[in-house]
């Protein structure tokens, strides 16, 4: 059944912006990307949104959706009620470009500094063996779509501009931990660089990155916390640290 | 006018899937300064929806699957039609390509001695395909995202920046390929963000951009899949190949009607799920042919043994090629048998317990459930035809993916046609992404090599301009997303799955005249990020795609893979031996036959001569392929 729906759209640019309330129709089983399509094709032609697969597989329809970070393709119309008017804002943790649509390019530049994989030099095509239980706790981390929903959310980024230099955010800790998790990489010190240069001291395990993660990954108990108390261990293990300095062995970690 | 923003590289690669990261590694790695253009944010190219897996003889869970085995059940599924040549050179590379990704850190699912798992699909005889969960593509494409970024880090170590010698332009459209002297010079586009033009001068350009759903009203394709690289190459003065083949993935979601199109992993079939109609009849027996009929079961008890024992059961008809599948389900359908929303059911509840379904196929639980409402580890899926793939595309050398008849010009990917002939076959994309993306970087590496500077005249780059400046300053003219609109239903209607004469030329007069229109669309609002002006750009290149499809489709006067004709339903061994070519002469496009390239001796005779007679003329049977 259609039925005519209030959506109330954050419009504009760097330098401005304000909601606009619009009419629109809404059909059964419609997500709210669905609705904003209709408003783009009927009456605001240049409606800037973001979107690709809209199956909740590509991360692309990031938004904020009655304040809370969501991809508009996987929110349904009907979750809200029959009244209630629909908020869509642009990202609120980064610059926005035009209406829905936001710069998001600090995730892209953290993405280029964590270390990648490295994979063992004596090590030919098709000859690595691993155990479908050893992948699987990689595999979690793999699932991440990129939606940069975490990053949104996190309160280190959203509220401290100033971290963001010497912040990575939970998507790049999960990157670290599922290379440092990864069966057959190679290379050291990744816990000890996410702590070090990537900031995972400062993130104080709210878990809301935890709530938002649209793939549902353990970003907090599963990447956040194992690589934390492992950094502690490390950190202030007398017998592991004197080690350390003796034998000045940068792979102990 | 502010001063034109100007890149110079060796190599520009449209398209960031899988074939386009692909060619870009290898490219860079063959020491070339590289630029990837995507529509798109980095890493959400249509590739991520690639679902069930990737298709290589690696032979990990049958140790009797080899290349040629692959080689043959492709040339099956493409009813003969493929080029040879591409379907021998990615069946031998295949493994090869799988085994690379995992050595850029790809975790895929494990065998129990701890190799790379294979799962069966549809039209393959062993289970080949190398998977992760039912998330394949997007392993690929991150892994591949992260091997640009691990070379980045590598040039970043040596040179200025990171970006020196590979860089990803995101959210930029390329509107024109540009030539010099008969050979490629660069191309010109704008920023999404921003509508600012850009100008890359390269004297390679290697096209990556998928395919052409958008085209159509139902389809599993995001809005990227507009068939940009197909008309840019026929701009270009390059060919299409066959574009009457399109393939329809058999289970697409049916209800609701906002989510109809979006793909269900044929996976589901190769886990155990099988298709009824509503009177509860597993109806796929039905519908086995005759080519078919030695290696699919023709009843339940033989369907469902194989699934314990494959070395002495036939396989279940869940798992035949896709067009058969497709075909079947439609005319279940039509014959009044399918469900309310005017599907049919797909259900692996019965087989398969809640825990490994959630575990084999946890993209398809939460799609279903999120989306639909739908708990599909206890009841069964609404599923139906959705337009997927294009099987035809830009006429390349199989070797080097070179565009014929344009120098510097190549084509990897769903963009380039032949390697799957008139039906592609489940995996088989994949794994064509990375044998024939490498392949185009090696190809536009050695072209390079004697070719390494074309410069882009003025007169050109005017050319392009005034056209992306055009539909600004046009006022009341159509409205872009009612044309495209329009567009979807005449190829839904008239060239869908099921085509006749009268029809397809009904659509080529109306794609004509909604093209005549789209000549005259305005925009409103600026140049940022303005998705109505996108679109126009996006629109003309579908334009052309439908031209070709249905001009190509109306002279092929009998039903294969991916093209069925109600006039003409069988397949005519005359036809096998013809390729449809387009070309493009700047006003409308035109087709002409071309023969298919004869399979050699050595490949003719990897097959029993009787399955040969099926697909073959008497004179070529004796003839027994060229040598």
């Amino acid at each position: 059944m259609a039925r005519m729906i209030n959506l109330r759209i954050w419009r504009g640019d760097s330098t401005d912006g304000a909601l606009q309330d619009v009419q629109v129709e809404a059909n059964e089983g419609e997500v709210v990307l669905d609705v904003i399509h209709r408003v783009q094709a009927t009456q605001i032609g240049d409606l800037a949104v973001r979107w690709n697969c809209k199956a909740g597989k590509c991360g692309s329809c990031s938004m904020e959706i009655n304040g809370k970070p969501r991809l508009a393709c996987m929110t349904q119309v009907a979750a809200y009620g029959a009244e209630e008017t629909i908020t869509v804002t642009p990202l609120r943790a980064f610059p926005v470009i035009k209406d829905l649509v936001t710069d998001v390019s600090f995730n892209y530049r953290k993405a280029m500094e964590i270390p990648a994989y490295a994979h063992p030099t004596d090590l030919a095509p098709g000859e690595a063996r691993m155990e479908q239980i050893d992948v699987e706790r990689s595999q979690e981390f793999r699932k991440c779509i990129e939606c940069f929903l975490c990053q949104d959310t996190c309160h280190v980024i959203r509220d401290h501009e100033e971290k963001k230099k010497s912040f990575a955010g939970p998507r790049f800790f999960i990157r670290i931990a599922e290379l440092d998790m990864h069966p057959l990489d190679t290379l050291r010190n990744r816990k000890k660089t996410a702590q070090e240069e990537h900031g995972l001291g400062m993130c104080n395990i709210t878990k809301c990155c935890t709530e938002v993660c649209p793939e549902h990954i353990r970003i907090t108990d599963n990447a956040i916390i194992p690589m934390k108390e492992r950094v502690v261990d490390i950190k202030y293990d007398p017998v592991r640290w004197l080690g350390a300095k003796i034998r000045k062995r940068e792979g102990i970690l | 006018m502010s001063e034109l923003e100007r890149h110079t590289y060796d190599v520009l690669v449209i398209g960031a899937g899988g074939a386009g990261l692909r060619a870009a590694v290898e490219a860079r790695e063959a020491g070339l300064r590289v630029a990837i253009i995507c529509k798109s944010l980095f890493g959400k190219a249509h590739t991520v929806m690639a679902e069930g897996g990737a298709a290589a003889s690696m032979g990990n869970v049958n140790e009797k699957d080899n290349w040629m085995v692959h080689f043959r059940d492709t040339m099956r599924g493409g009813k003969f039609l493929n080029h040879y040549r591409m379907a021998e050179l990615h069946a031998k590379e295949a493994p090869d390509r799988i085994w690379e990704l995992e050595m850029w850190g790809a975790l895929f699912d494990r065998t129990k001695e701890g190799k790379i798992s294979q799962r069966n699909f549809g039209g393959h005889e062993y289970p080949r395909l190398a998977h992760v969960g039912d998330r394949t593509g997007l392993e690929l494409i991150r892994t591949m995202q992260q091997k640009i970024v691990q070379l980045q880090q590598k040039d970043g170590a040596q040179y200025v920046s990171m970006e020196s010698n590979i860089k990803v332009f995101a959210e930029l459209t390329i509107t024109d390929i540009l030539k010099e002297n008969g050979k490629i010079s660069g191309a010109y586009g704008y920023w999404r963000e921003t509508g600012a033009e850009v100008l890359f001068e390269a004297p390679t350009v290697i096209i990556a951009t998928g395919g052409v759903g958008k085209t159509f009203k139902i389809t599993s394709n995001s809005w990227e899949g507009t068939g940009d690289g197909h008309a840019l190459a026929l701009k270009a003065g390059a060919n299409l190949v066959d574009m009457e083949f399109l393939q329809f993935h058999p289970t697409g979601m049916v209800w609701p009607p906002s989510v109809r199109g979006i793909l269900v992993t044929e996976s589901v079939r190769g886990e155990g799920g099988v298709l009824t109609n509503t009177l509860g009849e597993r109806f796929m027996f039905k519908y086995i042919p005759d080519v078919f009929k030695n290696i699919y079961a023709d009843n339940e008890a033989e369907a469902d043994r194989w699934y314990v024992d494959q070395d002495n059961n036939r396989r279940p008809p869940e798992l035949l090629p896709r067009d058969e599948v497709a075909r079947a389900i439609n005319s279940e359908v039509k014959a009044g048998r399918g469900s309310e929303h005017g599907g049919v059911f797909l259900d692996v509840s019965k087989r398969l317990s809640a825990e490994v379904i959630k575990k084999r196929l946890p993209s398809m639980w939460h799609q279903f459930y999120e989306l639909a409402g739908v708990d599909i580890t206890k009841e069964p899926m609404e599923v139906g035809p959705t337009c997927h793939y294009v099987m035809g595309g830009v006429e390349v050398d199989p070797d080097t993916a070179a565009a014929v008849g344009v120098p510097g010009l190549f084509a990897a990917g769903e963009v380039a046609g032949g390697m799957h002939g008139s039906n592609r076959l489940g995996g088989n994309s994949l794994t064509d992404l990375l044998v024939f993306g490498r392949r185009a970087g090696m190809g536009a590496a050695q072209y390079f090599k004697s070719n390494s500077k074309n410069p882009v005249s003025d007169v050109a780059i005017e050319k392009a301009r005034e056209k992306i400046q055009a539909p600004f300053d046009r006022a009341g003219g159509e409205n872009s997303y009612a044309l495209h609109a329009e567009l979807q239903e005449v190829t839904h209607n008239l060239v869908g799955i099921i085509r006749t004469k009268n029809e397809i030329e009904d659509a080529i007069v109306k794609i004509a005249d909604i093209r005549k229109r789209s000549a005259n669309v305005s925009v409103s609002g600026g140049r940022k990020f303005n998705p109505g002006f996108h679109l126009a750009f996006d629109l003309d290149n579908m334009l052309l795609v439908a031209e070709s499809t249905a001009k190509s489709a109306v002279l092929r006067e009998e039903s294969r893979g991916g093209h069925t004709r109600d006039d003409f339903p069988g397949m005519n061994s005359m036809w096998r031996q013809i390729n449809h070519i387009s070309s493009f002469d700047g006003t409308e496009v035109s087709v002409r036959e071309q023969a298919l390239p004869v399979l050699p001796k050595e490949l003719f005779d990897l097959f029993d001569v009787h399955e040969l007679e099926k697909y073959m003329t008497p004179e070529e049977i004796v003839k027994g392929g060229t040598n």
